[in-house]
């Protein structure tokens, strides 16, 4: 994917020898090669994006989506917002584990992660301006003129607001230290805890809330997927979606920017690894537990014998019960391999998951069924690689991955 | 059979109800009672499927004049183009018409859904919509359990469109379009609570004619909207297994929740980062 043979270590800056627009403009150039098969691939469909967004704006919503009238929400809510925000769970996960638990050894996880987790709400919840009919409507539900209070969405907007700030914040330290400002470093970092427990709060509402979106569509949704617990199930598998993702995505890094990573770093990279797959294990039972349990409540063994109950089956024991016995069995045996191919599962399992409860089981009786068109693919495309491309340009420059700057280093 | 009913009806629905109930008498809104919703009653039974309500409503609102008919093969839909239709259904009672249109919910999932107070229930009781405020998330159209509101997808400045039962023309003093445009009286304006009441009077006094049941009394928490029929719902198209709650009330709880959660989370959140302060000074030989 993306290869970066060309460069070594993050360089920040020195305040003594260096302005920092001068700074800035020097990072502006691209470092690494340009023409990797990530490139090759990804900037033609971003290219495309960008054409078929400025369509959307001109022509309306219909002339790039398969939305209806009975169908109003598709693939860019169901897997752009509510799946992005599951997997982007991840942040508030390990923020939980080394702030408020203290438990220090997955520390050289916390940048990458809240990295991670801040580019996918910035990009995630941001491609929720590209669904809105209205954009220039969205500052009312802000500004104070229009609060719908009673709304679970307005909930979920502000939450995903205030946790981008929160997430800035956690992450400003890096920012300050790649622009060697010390000072600045000294005050943010002193903010760290403040906004870490803020952002567990909002994390926890909102990841529910998600689901909570949904209660509403009582008549609409599969009854194999829909239940009161809707939010709770979404929060309980948040945990292991966004751990998982920082499992997937910690093995492609340490890949692609291996050269950024101390050798302490790498050597400590499997156990961690380890530790976090018992804890996805964990919350996979729970949420399994869970499930069992709504579906005795709810009396949905009616509901199996046809070719969603079998998708359900499908769903709950080949990508959560299996992948759950993966971690488990990875975390006895110390076998990477095990945890990362239960990492991968669990994914396409909550991908399955978020898309049966808002497209697939979503007007499951309708004759006419929605699938998203090429366009409305290609733009969550162009979305996710977009927040790859900045990704990467932050890696390259700030010490997310590297270490921080020996000035930083002795502050803690 | 079906036509000398209707005949029937019209001449009995002519001289009574509709009289009594304001069609006819041009019921303005009651402003010395805030506390009372308006609704409309519509009668199956009466309905001989004509579409003036259609016409009617396509002119006060500028929208295309209707080019279907109904017809029992065919369900036809309301869209961004038509905020009410007609359909017929085959029944065991010959060609039966329903008009279809938004319920005006006492406690509308819309209302509720919308984060930017665009979806309104008025003190009235008509359920409207405000472009100003309005950010098209369409949140109204996944919530809404009848289905109504729809959205033009089509247009760099799109509008949700549902029924808004003419709010304009009730604070002028006028009643709905559909209802002055029926001739047969199968529609009336009124108070939801004399709406019952007549809704309960033909039922009693024509015990053979009606089902038993005012759809929209119960259904969704109770409707602005009240169907009477000369059978079950269900087979004129309508969802009979709504729940009498009403819909917000699904979501109350999580957002009940809330204020609970930003306290105790928080606080229980740094109490276990107090107390596992200094776990890592002695766990944390080999990792660091």
């Amino acid at each position: 994917m993306m290869e970066m043979n060309s460069i070594t270590y993050t360089k920040s800056r020195d305040p003594k020898k260096q302005s920092t627009w001068k700074f800035l403009i020097s990072e502006l150039k691209p470092k690494g090669k340009i023409f990797t098969p990530f490139n090759i691939i990804s900037a033609p469909i971003i290219l495309l994006g960008i054409v078929l967004i400025v369509i959307r704006f001109w022509k309306g919503i219909g002339s790039v989506t398969n939305l209806t009238q009975e169908v109003p929400w598709g693939l860019w809510i169901g897997f752009d917002v509510v799946t992005g925000v599951a997997f982007a769970g991840g942040a508030y996960v390990i923020t939980f584990m080394v702030y408020i638990l203290n438990s220090k050894k997955y520390h050289s996880l916390v940048r990458v992660t809240v990295l991670n987790g801040f580019l996918a709400y910035v990009f995630y919840a941001g491609a929720l301006l590209l669904d809105l009919g209205r954009p220039w409507n969205v500052i009312n539900p802000i500004i104070g003129n229009n609060f719908g209070t009673s709304s679970v969405l307005f909930l979920v907007a502000w939450h995903f607001l205030l946790y981008m700030m929160a997430q800035l914040i956690e992450f400003s330290p890096t920012i300050a230290e790649w622009l060697g400002a010390r000072r600045a470093r000294k005050i943010l970092s002193g903010m760290t805890l403040a906004a870490v427990i803020f952002g567990i709060t909002l994390s926890t509402l909102h990841q529910s809330g998600l689901g909570a979106l949904y209660l509403m569509a009582k008549d609409k949704i599969h009854p194999l997927w829909y239940s009161e617990f809707i939010p709770l199930l979404f929060f309980v598998s948040s945990i292991f979606a966004g751990l998982s993702m920082v499992i997937f995505e910690g093995s492609i890094s340490h890949r692609v920017f291996s050269n950024q990573i101390s050798e302490k770093n790498h050597k400590s990279h499997n156990g961690i690894l380890i530790s976090l797959s018992r804890i996805c294990a964990g919350a996979m039972f729970a949420y399994f537990f869970l499930q069992i349990l709504i579906f005795i409540h709810e009396k949905r063994w009616e509901h199996l014998d046809s070719s969603m109950g079998y998708w359900y089956l499908f769903e709950m024991i080949g990508l959560v019960l299996f992948p759950m016995m993966l971690f488990f069995q990875g975390y006895r045996t110390r076998s990477i391999a095990f945890i990362k191919t239960a990492a991968i599962l669990t994914m396409i399992g909550i991908i399955v998951n978020r898309l049966n409860v808002t497209v697939i089981g979503f007007m499951w009786e309708e004759p006419l069924r929605y699938f998203p068109s090429w366009m409305e693919i290609t733009i969550t495309l162009t979305v996710i690689f977009t927040e790859i491309w900045v990704f990467r340009w932050i890696i390259r420059r700030m010490p997310v991955l590297s270490d921080s700057p020996a000035w930083a280093q002795k502050g803690e | 059979m079906g036509l000398d009913r209707r005949v029937f009806m019209k001449t009995l629905g002519l001289a009574g109800a509709t009289l009594a109930l304001g069609k006819s008498t041009g019921t303005a809104l009651n402003k010395d009672n805030p506390t009372e919703f308006y609704g409309l009653l519509y009668d199956s039974t009466r309905c001989i499927g004509c579409q003036s309500c259609e016409f009617a409503c396509a002119e006060s609102h500028n929208l295309p004049e209707p080019e279907d008919y109904p017809d029992p093969e065919v369900v036809r839909k309301m869209d961004e183009t038509r905020r009410t239709v007609v359909n017929a259904y085959t029944t065991d009672l010959g060609e039966t018409y329903v008009k279809e249109q938004c319920m005006h919910c006492n406690e509308p999932a819309c209302v509720a859904a919308c984060l930017t107070e665009a979806m309104y229930k008025t003190k009235e009781g008509p359920v409207i919509w405000r472009g100003d405020k309005c950010m098209g998330c369409r949140f109204c159209m996944v919530s809404c359990p009848f289905d109504i509101p729809k959205f033009e997808y089509h247009s760099s400045n799109p509008k949700i469109l549902k029924c808004d039962m003419c709010y304009d023309r009730l604070q002028k003093g006028e009643i709905p379009a559909c209802v002055e445009a029926c001739e047969e009286g199968a529609i009336v304006f009124g108070t939801r609570r004399e709406l019952i009441k007549e809704a309960r009077r033909r039922i009693h006094e024509n015990p053979d004619l009606y089902k038993d049941h005012i759809y929209g009394e119960h259904e969704a928490g109770g409707t602005g909207l009240l169907y009477l029929a000369p059978v079950e719902m269900d087979k004129l198209g309508f969802k009979t297994t709504l729940q009498n709650e009403s819909y917000p009330s699904l979501t109350k709880g999580f957002l009940y929740s809330v204020p609970s959660v930003f306290v105790l989370v928080p606080a229980l959140l740094l109490g276990i980062h107090e107390a596992t302060k200094n776990n890592h000074q002695t766990e944390d030989d080999g990792n660091e």
